[in-house]
């Protein structure tokens, strides 16, 4: 997070704005330009004025090459803020760019090793990696066991351990190996590889328009090709008048002018800022470490409505913890509790040691006194399902402790003879139901209890479930677990809906039907087998400790492999298209105001009566502009400003709240669309006043 | 204003909203394919016409064969009308002996009736013959109304079904339309008119002496039948020139509250028609809210204008250019009523009206004919607004936009944008073209910014297929003729097309289940934002047009001068 931070404000490093001012110049080039019909359009009309100013002769030259300036301006300040979303990311490729470049590669051919720079590397090749060598290229390890250094892209310190076979195989070009020696078969070719790919991805070389911002593309261009009209028909609507009326408005309906109406009137805010949108939505993604393969995926994201999280890790701590001790009856508490702690000393799982935390918690037990040189542990072994130990107590006692499954006990209990408390099921059941793991605790053919064990689930996880809700999306527990215990977690955990025993093949089923009901469906995976239902999801998010078909499968990584990131993911894509709809909101509402005033500046000496100052509308100039010019060179500066001032909105997203799409309308119609009504008339009667006074009319 | 006037309006209002909920149950039904209380009456009537012209009911088409049929079917009827004009001086009921018409008039008058507009550039009683009006115009105003109506069906087709391509047959839409809708309601209005007086004969004309001692020649003609449909399918076009100001075409007080309902009610009736087929009464009730809101408000600002006090004649109410039979109140109705319908047949001279009720009358057409608007044309038009906003909408609130499950997409935003956008560019051009040709401005009767608003309405009425005029501008010169001509088509089909590509795209799509999530289009919030769309796009587009037509008259006016 405090990388994020520091990279918010990454726009004012002189790093990212200077080669951006830079970059801008470079976009004028006009293949650049056509790309984006609005900009294309601004851009000829800054071109045609440029040469009026220069080789026409006007009355009013000052005012029309401050014109032109502006027009420039805003076609530059369009330019600026892509090149600003660009320079970020580049500025993130940068550093992985300086890993590649380095590296070099074993190469393991026939039993001989020889040296060879990374890029040369092919698929199927084998390499190997020892201690302090870079890994030259994404693969898989194929022998051996090593603790690897993924710093460079997740910004993890902690090493991971990356080892042949199961699920953690997967090793990435650039990462470092800090101990033992892996031999790896390169799975990609080079300059294809997941860190190019990220490169790329990162300084938006292989953007995409996205479905969304195509269709948005084709309004902003009919309303262009609309004002394009208006201003053209503008024309002879005057000539008629000024026919009819005898006055001569040559003097203001000049070219220039003309195109700077027509500049106002076209969606230029949104126009300018789209791809920037577009690229810091990416952005923003991988600045929570995350990769998206396309931006697509992204967009995608922000229309998902059924969410499948797995239980483990997700929802809940990854370990099952001790929450109570149940003694059968004509037993004592304190008496399960102390045999509970001393059957648990030696054992160094999670579970084990929470049972020791509890029974101290409650009842202030310290079996101390219990070393290994007095005790024999004996460790949970699969054949017996039990775990426990043997030593003598104070008094020279033998005594022997097991805990374990119920059955497995039942039976140890039954074969030696001893005998079964009647409550004992009523127990075992109770705790299943309530979404625990009972454990039955025997000491000394004495069955005391049961231990309560009991999945965590995350703290704050049903608030953010209950938020998802209110958004429209729809959550889906997966687990292996029994449909009883499932059950009670997914009460618990407010999700509204599990899935028990899941094997792979059920999730793939799950996420078809859901699918076929016309749900879009995300889910987080790592394992191979999740590899089908992470390329069948709409999202799919794998992680990145995980294998590479399933990094493969899916359409983006997650860095950090931290399965609640799929709600962020969510949010960002829900932001990128909000930021889209409001700053086009925004943009046409602003049109209102910019003809209240161009237009009493071209004809507000029309029809005048004689013995008056102005003409009749005259008095639409609501704004009370100073001059017909100030009026019009007011509202380009306006329209060019306030492109640079949306630049933060742009890179940064609108304001996102998990509220229903009726209350975020509301809320983003008022600020957006009542807001962009509003803001115009002051802004561009700020503009008038300084103008004037600075004396630039 | 007086109670008497206020009286008018609230019944007007009342009987119009009472009707248009049942009349709307019925039509769903019609277009539905289900049965109705009239199929024992008149369900032969429609099989038979399936029997004759060789069409199997249970055909149904995807959008391109639709469309296909739909042009066939007009051009056909174009082409009708057309050689009825330039022959009829050869074809019977001719009692008066009038002579063919012109080509670019011909033209012009068959384009405008194909198309729902009914422009005309004709006088009815000098120029048409009995046989053209009843056989071309009368007919015309039928199917033109039933194509409307088709169309419709068809889109709402393509947003209810899923993963298909077929939208429905244009020929059972087209039949079951006029047979089921059109015909009975037409056949009762017209019974009644007759009773109030509207003529229906084969006489010539009658010359009579005035009081004054003046000859005068009183035309006679099928008028009852023709005015019933003209109104009844938002087709507009009189049978006499002055329209229902002709005392033989409109002669009570009731028969013109009964004409004025005619005009909204089957544009208002589609809207929950709509509701009703897509299974959600909220879905046509906030559409009709949104139309019923912009309609009142125009005719709120028509009235506070219209009675304010004239700073030129020095008093308020006036009624030049007004039936005294009929009064302000009801003309004023009629005028917004007419424009918001895509109807066009006029009581009063539009250009009579003070500027600003002349101006709503002229942005009522200039949104699109979207606020109920033609029949069929209304919805369909409105829908494609619809899309806009949801699409707008959809964004806003982070979500890739979807109408009733619906995606909206790159596709659906092409061809929404293109429906809405052509008129509006026709417009345009028209307007400059002629506004600056002295061929075009030796038409105009009155100069400044009157004249340019004559030129405007003119092309608006054309390109929103409204036909009402504004008076004052000679449009039978072969350079209107022709130009309004082409506006009509392109209005008409270039919005049709676009909605009928809409409709099969959507009917290939899944529906997407709704949840707190999706973006409700049933939702004050929606209709207020419905409403913002319709009024900016409006706007946007015409504002300077407007500034120099009759915002600036208004503002002359206010200074004591007029044109």
């Amino acid at each position: 997070m405090e990388l994020s931070k520091k990279q918010e404000k990454q726009w004012l490093n002189p790093k990212i704005l200077f080669p951006a001012l830079k970059e801008s110049f470079y976009k004028l080039d006009p293949r650049i330009q056509a790309k984006n019909p609005v900009m294309f359009v601004t851009e000829i009309g800054a071109l045609l004025t440029l040469l009026i100013v220069l080789f026409g002769k006007s009355s009013s030259q000052s005012f029309e090459i401050q014109i032109t300036v502006w027009l420039w301006f805003t076609v530059l300040f369009a330019n600026f803020a892509e090149a600003i979303a660009e320079g970020r990311g580049k500025a993130q490729a940068e550093e992985l760019k300086k890993t590649r470049t380095t590296t070099k590669a074993r190469l393991l051919k026939d039993g001989i090793e020889t040296t060879v720079s990374a890029s040369d590397l092919r698929k199927h090749d084998v390499v190997i990696c020892e201690a302090g060598d870079l890994i030259p290229g994404d693969g898989e390890v194929i022998d051996g066991i090593a603790s690897v250094d993924e710093s460079a892209i997740t910004g993890e310190s902690a090493p991971v351990i990356r080892e042949s076979g199961g699920d953690r195989s997967a090793v990435t070009g650039g990462t470092k190996v800090l101990s033992d020696r892996i031999e790896i078969v390169i799975t990609a070719e080079a300059g294809n590889s997941f860190l190019d790919r990220m490169i790329s991805l990162v300084e938006g070389a292989q953007r995409q328009k996205t479905p969304n911002e195509i269709a948005l593309s084709i309004i902003l261009s009919g309303l262009t090709i609309v004002f394009v009209l208006g201003v053209m028909t503008l024309k002879p609507f005057a000539d008629y008048a000024s026919q009819v009326t005898g006055q001569n408005l040559d003097e203001i309906m000049t070219v220039p002018v003309l195109v700077a109406l027509l500049v106002c009137l076209i969606p230029t805010t949104i126009g300018g800022l789209l791809s920037a949108i577009g690229i810091s939505g990416m952005d923003r993604l991988i600045r929570r470490n995350v990769i998206a393969t396309s931006g697509r995926a992204v967009e995608a994201a922000g229309d998902i409505d059924v969410l499948l999280l797995d239980k483990t890790g997700t929802i809940t701590l990854g370990n099952r913890m001790a929450s109570s001790f149940l003694a059968v009856s004509g037993v004592r508490v304190e008496r399960l509790a102390e045999s509970a702690q001393l059957s648990s000393m030696a054992d160094s799982t999670a579970e084990g040691r929470s049972i020791v935390v509890l029974a101290k918690e409650k009842f202030e037990l310290r079996a101390e006194t219990l070393t290994p040189q007095n005790a024999e542990f004996i460790p949970f072994a699969a054949q017996t399902r039990m775990s426990g130990v043997n030593f003598k107590d104070q008094n020279g006692k033998d005594r022997q402790i097991r805990k374990g499954a119920s059955d497995s006990i039942k039976d140890f209990a039954k074969e030696s003879g001893f005998k079964i408390p009647p409550d004992l099921d009523g127990l075992v059941e109770q705790v299943a139901k309530a979404g625990g793991t009972p454990l039955v605790v025997i000491d000394n053919g004495d069955i005391l209890g049961v231990i309560q064990l009991k999945d965590v689930v995350k703290g704050g996880i049903k608030d953010r479930f209950a938020e998802l809700r209110k958004m429209g999306i729809r959550t889906v527990m997966i687990t292996g677990d029994n449909p009883l215990t499932a059950a009670a977690i997914a009460a618990e955990a407010g999700v509204d809906d599990f899935m028990s025993q899941a094997t792979p093949e059920a999730k793939l089923k799950r996420i078809r039907e859901e699918q076929s009901r016309g749900h879009l469906v995300a889910m987080t995976g790592d394992g191979t087998n999740d590899a089908p239902a992470l390329a069948q999801a709409d999202v799919g998010v794998a992680m990145n400790t995980g294998t590479q078909a399933a990094r493969e499968a899916g359409n983006m990584v997650d860095l950090d492999s931290n399965p609640t990131k799929l709600i962020e993911i969510v949010e960002i894509g829900k932001q990128l298209l909000m930021t889209r709809g409001s700053l086009t909101t925004f943009s046409i509402a602003n049109d209102i105001a910019k003809y209240f005033a161009i237009l009493p500046a071209l004809f507000g000496t029309l029809y005048i009566i004689q013995g008056q100052s102005q003409g009749p509308l005259g008095e639409l100039n609501i704004m009370g502009l100073e001059s017909p010019q100030s009026a019009i060179l007011s509202a380009v500066i306006f329209n060019a400003l306030v492109i640079v001032a949306l630049i933060p909105l742009a890179l940064k997203g609108v304001q996102y709240q998990a509220l229903e799409a009726s209350k975020i309308l509301q809320r983003n119609l008022f600020i957006y669309g009542f807001g962009g009504l509003i803001i115009p008339f002051v802004g561009i009667k700020i503009i008038d006043l300084i103008i004037n006074r600075i004396g630039l009319i | 204003m007086e109670a008497n006037d206020v009286i008018q309006l609230i019944v007007y209002i009342a009987v119009f909203l009472l009707l248009t909920p049942i009349l709307g149950a019925f039509i769903a039904s019609v277009l539905m394919g289900k049965k109705t209380f009239l199929t024992p009456i008149l369900g032969w009537l429609e099989k038979a016409i399936y029997k004759f012209s060789g069409v199997n009911p249970s055909d149904e088409m995807n959008w391109k064969s639709y469309a296909k049929s739909l042009l066939v079917f007009n051009f056909l009827g174009f082409l009708f009308v057309f050689l009825l004009q330039l022959t009829q001086k050869y074809l019977p009921l001719n009692p008066q002996s009038l002579s063919n018409i012109s080509w670019d008039q011909s033209f012009n008058t068959a384009v405008s009736f194909m198309t729902n507009t009914n422009w005309q550039s004709y006088g009815g009683e000098g120029a048409l013959s009995y046989l053209t009006q009843m056989l071309g115009l009368t007919v015309q105003n039928f199917v033109s109304a039933a194509t409307g109506i088709a169309v419709f069906a068809a889109l709402v087709r393509g947003i209810k079904v899923k993963q298909t391509s077929k939208i429905g047959n244009f020929w059972v839409d087209l039949t079951r339309s006029t047979v089921y809708i059109l015909l009975p309601l037409s056949l009762v209005f017209s019974v009644v008119l007759v009773g109030q007086g509207v003529i229906q004969n084969f006489s010539s004309y009658q010359v009579v002496t005035t009081l004054e001692g003046a000859t005068q020649s009183i035309p006679g003609g099928l008028a009852a039948s023709q005015v019933a449909i003209k109104q009844l399918g938002t087709n507009g076009g009189g049978f006499f020139n002055t329209n229902s100001a002709h005392p033989f075409e409109n002669p009570t007080p009731f028969s013109n509250f009964l004409q004025m309902l005619a005009i909204l009610l089957i544009p208002g009736a589609l809207v929950f028609a709509y509701g009703k087929m897509v299974g959600s009464f909220r879905q046509g009730i906030t559409i009709f809210l949104v139309m019923f809101s912009v309609w009142i408000a125009g005719l709120g600002v028509s009235i506070v204008s219209e009675y304010s006090h004239n700073s030129v004649l020095g008093y308020s109410g006036i009624m030049e250019g007004k039936e005294t039979r009929l009064g302000v109140i009801n003309s004023l109705i009629w005028s917004t009523a007419t424009t918001v319908a895509s109807n066009g047949s006029v009581n009063s001279m539009h250009s009579s009206l003070s500027p600003l009720s002349g101006g709503v009358a002229l942005f009522n057409m200039l949104m699109g004919e979207v606020i109920f608007g033609g029949v069929g044309a209304g919805m369909y038009g409105m829908l494609l607004f619809v899309l806009l906003t949801v699409f707008l909408s959809g964004l806003m609130v982070g979500r890739s936009p979807e109408y009733l499950g619906k995606k909206i997409e790159f596709y659906e935003m092409k061809w929404t944008l293109f429906g809405i956008l052509a008129p509006c560019a026709i417009i345009l051009l028209g307007t400059a073209v002629s506004s600056v040709l002295p061929m075009a401005l030796s038409s105009l009767t009155n100069k400044g910014p009157h004249g340019f608003t004559e030129i405007l309405y003119a092309f608006t009425s054309a390109a929103a297929n409204n036909g009402s005029a504004f008076a004052g501008l000679n449009a039978n010169t072969p350079y209107f003729n022709i130009l309004l001509g082409l506006s009509m088509l392109i209005g008409r089909f270039v919005v049709i097309l676009p909605v009928l590509a809409i409709a099969g795209n959507l009917a290939t799509k899944k529906i997407t289940p709704t949840s707190s999530g999706t973006f409700a289009t049933d939702t004050f919030t929606f209709g207020v934002l419905l409403v913002g769309v319709i009024l900016i796009v409006g706007a946007l587009t015409f504002l300077p047009a407007l500034f120099l037509g009759p915002i600036v008259e208004h503002f002359l006016i206010l200074n004591g001068q007029t044109f």
